[in-house]
């Protein structure tokens, strides 16, 4: 071994033996796991002769819908992941009560900043981008989004940056300086170790994915729907995904370029953030929030829309106050961008400029508040249905009440003073996160799920999962109140006050209900599917739903829709519904005509691998490799560019065939319903 | 049911305001590939405001080393300015032989704007190694840090622009005006042109505001 370290620092930079933890079992294991599992689940696609499928059908797919299931899974592979963090940390700070607890000051560090990043930007992100993707088009009632092989890029570049921050499980270190790595304390000078690298580089590859998801869908919503989709006809989902896309475009470049600024202190020895020669730590903080905020709401708005969705479907009711909605919608993504410094009032900025930044917070409580009553009115009067979808909708509307309550709290300067960096801002936005963007999250999964695969999940398990969830999020997190109001500060890996233990204990406890809640939903998965064919959905339109992605079957063909559907007014599918009863039929005997959709391209798939090589020899410093990596993904995209083909055709009599299927289904739910 | 669907349609214009415009359908391909990249294009002038605020920030900052007007050279800056702008409209020159499918003017249009593109870099490439040379680095003090990577990010995009353009060129060659090759031609000639609305801007905060100081 020895001499093995003195060749390696030429061929592979900073990179060597010592990078992997051997004196840390936890993180050995943990990877070990991981690793047997995925090379577990590779064995077995090879030998079962899985994998031509998963390469022809998945892989190198550029369906919109496929895509948007394969962000999905993303999303809830690294849930758990995020979610064992969190049950470490629960478990550390339940424990570590006068004592070192049993995980390491360097250690717990890691798993607070792997956290924080991993729930945002691998878990919200791709699970909203996934439904946006899965859904918009079909809302829209158009045959795929507007470019659907950057499509496959994007989500390709997302799991890149996932697995970056996965192999820094055993190969070095994640950063240790919380999710948003502040200098100077992730400056050379304080991080000297490849975590912070780790961070930026993950963060940038998988920004770029988003960037060109956000790109996509805003061109999709703004250029591509149906004929008579007219602006105001569009359901509920389109306009916050249009907006929180709208956010994507205006702020994720602001990242790139923040933590680009990192990178090249870190790298080059530039004075963008550092101590000396000038640098300025406060623009930091500045540019990092003005993407941070907007961000929130990047996640947030998504997931109105799909309660917007549910509790019009379920109560059987057309959205209350659609125009103000919309109207709700765009203040709020507007408004978003004028809030940023609210996230450190206490870093002297001044009393006027707080004050400002104080009230802007607390006007975007406003349209927010709007949104919840147009959900209670749309209930009211309506003859409410309370599947699983629904049971998280109303749980979000009770607990996004709360959570937006202490954030109005907190956008008070004097108050926030008292609550900065405590307990209270931990408990406060996990209130708004899981209560939000979580519980949206799993109603659109639950909503959506016999949509994409074409039969409806365990309705006993998923509500068992939903009480379990949402009883356990308020044991573990009204202690972090509690806990904040006595003046715990968030990120310590030990404590000597007696007052905050029992809040600690509960907080456990609260841990070990979700982690229930979490057994639940995966319970629900498989007897789901072990009972597929007893939920089957025939007719595609599960829920007696209102928007155009119910107008076709489930799972939908590659094509959506046989004809593009013509709209006449808001709830279009609804509509339809209505119009067949009358005339009790739909058409008879349409005729077909040739599909071209777009081809299959292994271009994502290819690309992330040289962005996996990239990203991975820029933290090591392996500059052979990063050289190798660009080249081949500038190849990559000359050969894209150089093909000759990129659209195929399916015949008339195939669409025909396919949508016969389904339509004779369809006839006879009409002529049922229309007898009653 | 049947009530609640009327409901829904006159709830869709309540007010019922003047004649409602159908929407007539997905847009056709060229529009919606220019309208992506004029997003992604917005896109990029936000990143590149982020280090135009930089620069702002940090523009006082000189940390004892030099500031603006002492390494600004103006002769130079002109010339890079004139040969950026020049090859803006040798660019638009190539869009129009491109769509009326001229070989010839369009293999023209895009040398030309290569190599007025190529002297753009090799002087900026000339300042930078200057600068460098005589220790004034990005990391001799937060201004020049601010600066090289605000005109640096701007070269870069340069450098990428000539690499499209190059690859442009090839298609053409290989597979001639077809349309897909067209769109393509479209999105760089409105990269080539955003680059230069970037570079008026760089001119005038970075250069003519510097200069003075």
């Amino acid at each position: 071994m020895p001499a093995v370290r003195t060749v390696e620092p030429m061929m592979l930079g900073k990179l060597d033996w010592s990078a992997i933890p051997f004196d840390q079992p936890i993180p050995l294991i943990a990877g070990a796991v991981v690793l047997v599992g995925i090379l577990g689940v590779l064995a077995w696609v090879v030998l079962r002769g899985h994998l031509p499928y998963l390469w022809d059908e998945w892989i190198t797919s550029v369906d919109h819908k496929r895509i948007g299931v394969m962000y999905i899974l993303l999303a809830s592979v690294m849930l758990l992941r995020g979610g064992s963090d969190a049950i470490m940390m629960r478990i550390q700070q339940a424990v570590a009560y006068q004592s070192q607890g049993y995980l390491p000051p360097e250690h717990y560090n890691q798993i607070f900043s792997a956290h924080g990043t991993i729930m945002i930007f691998f878990v919200a992100m791709p699970f909203v981008i996934g439904l946006m993707n899965l859904v918009v088009p079909l809302q829209l009632g158009v045959r795929d989004v507007a470019f659907p092989t950057l499509n496959s890029v994007g989500f390709w570049l997302t799991a890149t940056g996932a697995l970056l921050v996965n192999i820094s499980l055993v190969v070095g270190e994640f950063a240790r300086t919380g999710w948003l790595a502040f200098p100077p304390l992730s400056e050379l000078s304080y991080s000297p170790g490849v975590g912070v690298d780790y961070y930026a580089w993950s963060l940038q590859i998988s920004g770029v994915g988003t960037l060109v998801a956000g790109i996509n869908l805003v061109t999709t919503v703004l250029k591509l729907r149906t004929r008579g989709m007219n602006y105001l006809r569009m359901p509920m989902f389109c306009w916050t995904t249009l907006a929180s896309n709208l956010l994507i475009v205006a702020a994720f470049p602001i990242l790139t370029a923040t933590l680009a600024m990192l990178l090249l202190d870190r790298y080059l020895g530039f004075h963008f953030f550092t101590n000396e020669a000038g640098g300025n730590v406060m623009m930091f903080m500045n540019l990092i929030w003005a993407w941070g905020h907007p961000e929130v709401y990047i996640l947030v708005l998504p997931a109105f829309g799909i309660f917007s969705e549910v509790v019009s479907t379920f109560s059987g009711k057309a959205l209350f106050g659609y125009r103000s909605m919309v109207l709700a919608t765009m203040a709020i993504c507007i408004i978003s961008f004028m809030v940023w410094l609210h996230h450190f009032f206490t870093m002297g900025a001044g009393p006027d400029v707080n004050a400002i930044f104080g009230i802007a917070s607390m006007i975007i409580a406003v349209p927010t508040g709007v949104k919840i009553y147009n959900w209670l009115f749309t209930m009211y009067g309506g003859r409410i249905r309370f599947a699983t979808p629904m049971l998280w909708a109303v749980g979000f509307m009770v607990t996004f009440i709360i959570g937006g309550l202490t954030g109005v709290l907190v956008a008070v300067p004097p108050a926030d003073f008292m609550l900065h960096n405590s307990m209270f801002l931990v408990a406060h936005f996990h209130n708004v996160i899981i209560g939000g963007v979580l519980f949206g999250a799993f109603a659109g999964f639950e909503y959506w799920f016999p949509k994409a695969f074409g039969f409806r999940l365990d309705e006993r398990w998923g509500k068992m999962a939903f009480w379990f969830t949402f009883l356990g999020f308020y044991v573990t997190f009204l202690p972090l109140y509690v806990a904040g109001m006595l003046g715990m500060t968030r990120r310590l890996q030990h404590y000597d006050v007696a007052a905050w233990r029992p809040w600690m204990l509960v907080a456990a406890v609260g841990m070990a209900v979700l982690t229930i809640g979490v057994i639940c939903q995966i319970t629900q998965l498989v007897v789901s599917i072990r009972n597929r064919e007893a939920l089957r959905d025939r007719t595609g339109d599960p829920w007696d739903g209102r928007s155009l992605e119910w107008a076709t079957s489930s799972p939908p063909p590659v094509f959506n829709f046989a004809f593009s559907p013509d709209v006449r007014g808001e709830d279009a599918y609804w509509d339809m519904k209505a119009l067949a009863r009358k005339q009790s039929l739909e058409h008879e005997g349409p005729e077909y005509h040739d599909i071209e959709m777009p081809r299959n391209s292994p271009t994502g798939f290819v690309c992330a691998f040289f962005a996996s090589i990239m990203g991975f020899a820029l933290i090591w410093h392996i500059w052979w490799m990063v050289i190798l990596g660009g080249i081949g993904a500038f190849a990559t995209f000359v050969v894209f560019a150089w093909r000759d083909h990129d659209e195929y055709v399916i015949p008339a009599a195939e669409v025909a065939r396919i949508d016969g299927i389904n339509l004779e289904e369809r006839r006879s739910l009409v002529s049922m319903a229309g007898g009653v | 049911m049947s009530m609640t669907a009327t409901a829904g349609h006159a709830h869709a214009d309540p007010h019922h305001i003047g004649i409602v415009v159908e929407h007539p359908g997905p847009a056709p391909k060229r529009i919606v590939t220019a309208y992506g990249f004029w997003v992604f294009l917005l896109s990029d002038i936000v990143m590149f405001s982020c280090f135009f605020a930089a620069y702002a920030v940090l523009a006082g900052q000189t940390a004892g080393g030099p500031s603006g007007s002492e390494i600004f050279e103006q002769r130079n800056v002109a010339i890079e300015t004139v040969c950026l702008l020049l090859s803006s409209f040798t660019c638009g020159m190539a869009s129009i032989a491109a769509d009326t499918h001229n070989r010839l003017w369009f293999y023209l249009g895009m040398a030309v704007t290569c190599v007025l593109g190529l002297i753009f870099l090799a002087i900026e490439f000339n300042e930078f190694a200057g600068l460098v040379s005589r220790g004034y680095g990005p990391s001799r003090s937060a201004f020049l840090t601010a600066f090289f990577s605000l005109v640096g990010c701007h070269g870069l995009h340069v450098s990428a622009g000539v690499l499209w353009l190059l690859t442009m060129m090839a298609q053409v060659f290989a597979k001639g005006f077809r349309v897909d090759i067209l769109r393509r031609m479209m999105c760089f000639a409105l990269f080539w042109h955003a680059l230069d609305i970037i570079w008026v801007a760089v001119f005038s905060v970075v250069y003519l505001l510097g200069s003075g100081a």
